[in-house]
């Protein structure tokens, strides 16, 4: 276990050297702008502009952090040659895979947790008071650090058997299409025979990222229920250990000479 | 001077009369471009398309459109413009991405309902505005309302208008000035006084400043157009007792038929014309006043706040 966590510190070490928290800036400037200059040319949505600004920035800076480097774990170790460094050792190659999950997902919540002080923060500078309802924007944050976990591991998955640019193209498009999901559901319902079995199988194979968006409720302050919140984080759990256990699968028999 | 010193020199003044030239080059191609142009494009017109577009973060997405249409309208009215092709489209995408956006329907509707120069006159894009908010978020008394509102003032509907109230006053926790509203609107629609009961309605039922000055300006001009109404029947009647008109307010006072000279809600005297007829001094302070407006009288174009 100690040799996944050294792995996932060292994953979590790299993504800080490569600068990927510079993005916070960038976040920080996004957010404070708006919340100054919406209030000047818009009509009353001050605080949902900071709150839907936010939390989408946190989930796209996210999801492009998660695909980016997610894609490069493993083929740039092997490129470096340090893979066969780390293999050398008594390391296992499951091992290899996990550690590097959590290390991603780890910098990812890092980034997230600092994001989420700039909402708060920009949400007090214009409601100039926090009230009760403001705690479902740390469920929906919640979600997205879920999303961020199934997207990290499709990323893994990819980059275990395929080149960088092929596995970016599979893991933004399994995010454009997770997105359209209730679609996707909704088609399968209305075709028939075989296009039918095809569609319900597409749909419940591709990751479900609509239900963990819950950005537009929480944004008029409508809680999210209990049992949204345990099936999700069940689901989405589920999911990136389904991810995961195929990138082991497939690293596993990997000819890495 | 060094080698890397002369690369930095040269590179540092290159890249300042680079960004002055794109700068100055982008200012020509703005003027190239008619305002018109750029701004009466709508890239895509249809809701369900922008909604499949934003990736689920609809709710972004919608604050910039209604960002967009709050631009777009208040571009248009400041310029007294009589065309307002693409307010509703936008107001309609707005509402598709984001149901629950309850200030784009209250505002929408009172950008779209109202004759030119003081809205887009399309009242029935404004009810039907309302009405889909009205199905989206059937629990908000605010939106029954806007409608019995739009029917009443826009569309002069009294039956709708109580109606729309009516309903109004059955969601839970509805304002009970709902209640008022529906009665009142059911026996004396067309009255001054339920106009007057609307707009204090209007003012009552909102923190929003915008939307209370309206109420205030409308409520003083509907004291201006009783005041008038009043003073003329009084006019009237003095003619029958001395066949003359009046010469001046002091006649009426003289003839114990005022108590002082008149003045209007700013404090300014009203005056009285030698055919008999009350005006105001200064039309421009009451923007919404019917009765009696000089004849030279044009409305100045409307403030924006």
């Amino acid at each position: 276990m100690s040799r996944v966590v050294h792995i996932a510190a060292n994953t979590f070490r790299e993504a800080v050297r490569d600068r990927v928290l510079y993005n916070l800036i960038a976040f920080a400037l996004l957010l404070s702008g708006a919340a100054i200059l919406v209030g000047q040319i818009s009509i009353d949505i001050e605080r949902l502009v900071v709150v839907n600004l936010g939390l989408t920035a946190v989930s796209l800076f996210g999801v492009v952090i998660a695909i980016f480097i997610g894609i490069g774990l493993v083929s740039k170790e092997m490129e470096k040659r340090t893979l066969y460094t780390v293999l050398s050792r008594p390391v296992r190659r499951w091992e290899f895979i996990v550690g590097k999950f959590l290390g991603l997902t780890g910098t990812l919540f890092v980034n997230t947790f600092f994001m989420a002080i700039g909402v708060f923060a920009a949400l007090l500078y214009v409601s100039h008071r926090f009230q009760s309802s403001d705690a479902w924007i740390l469920v929906a944050l919640f979600f997205i650090v879920l999303q961020f976990l199934i997207l990290c591991s499709l990323a893994l998955l990819f980059s275990s058997f395929s080149s960088p640019l092929l596995s970016a193209v599979f893991a933004f498009s399994l995010f454009v299409i997770g997105s359209f999901a209730e679609d996707l559901r909704g088609f399968a319902r209305m075709s028939r025979g075989l296009t039918q079995g095809l569609a319900t199988a597409a749909a419940y194979l591709v990751p479900n990222f609509s239900a963990l968006n819950v950005i537009g409720q929480v944004a008029h302050e409508q809680p999210i229920s209990a049992h949204l919140i345990a099936y999700n984080t069940a689901y989405a759990l589920a999911y990136s250990a389904m991810a995961i256990c195929g990138a082991v699968l497939i690293f596993e028999r990997r000819n890495l000479k | 001077m060094s080698g890397l010193r002369k690369v930095t020199v040269t590179a540092s003044v290159v890249l300042l009369l680079s960004l002055a030239s794109s700068v100055f080059l982008l200012g020509r191609l703005d003027q190239m471009r008619t305002t018109a142009t750029l701004e009466e494009v709508l890239y895509l017109n249809s809701p369900k398309w922008v909604r499949r577009l934003s990736l689920g973060y609809t709710g972004l997405l919608a604050d910039i459109y209604w960002t967009r249409a709050v631009q777009y309208f208040g571009s248009h009215h400041v310029v007294k413009a009589k065309d307002y092709n693409l307010l509703y489209p936008l107001l309609e995408i707005t509402t598709a991405l984001d149901p629950k956006l309850i200030v784009a329907y209250q505002f929408g509707a009172n950008f779209l309902a109202p004759k030119p120069p003081e809205g887009a006159g399309q009242p029935d894009q404004g009810v039907a505005l309302v009405e889909y908010g009205i199905r989206n978020n059937p629990d908000n008394w605010k939106l029954y309302y806007e409608l019995g509102f739009l029917y009443y003032v826009e569309k002069k509907d009294y039956a709708k208008a109580a109606e729309a109230f009516e309903r109004g006053a059955k969601v839970p926790h509805a304002h009970p000035l709902l209640h008022v509203l529906a009665a009142q609107m059911a026996q004396h629609a067309g009255e001054i006084q339920t106009s007057r009961m609307l707009w204090q309605a209007a003012y009552a039922t909102t923190q929003d400043e915008l939307i209370r000055k309206n109420a205030v300006d409308h409520l003083r001009a509907l004291k201006v157009d009783e005041d008038i109404t009043e003073l003329e029947k009084i006019v009237a009647r003095y003619r029958e007792q001395t066949g003359l008109l009046p010469p001046s307010f002091n006649a009426l006072i003289g003839a114990g038929m005022l108590f002082g000279v008149p003045a209007d809600p700013g404090g300014k005297p009203y005056k009285l014309l030698a055919d008999g007829r009350v005006e105001l001094q200064n039309p421009e302070d009451f923007p919404f006043v019917e009765k009696r407006l000089p004849p030279e009288y044009k409305p100045a174009p409307p403030k924006l706040h």
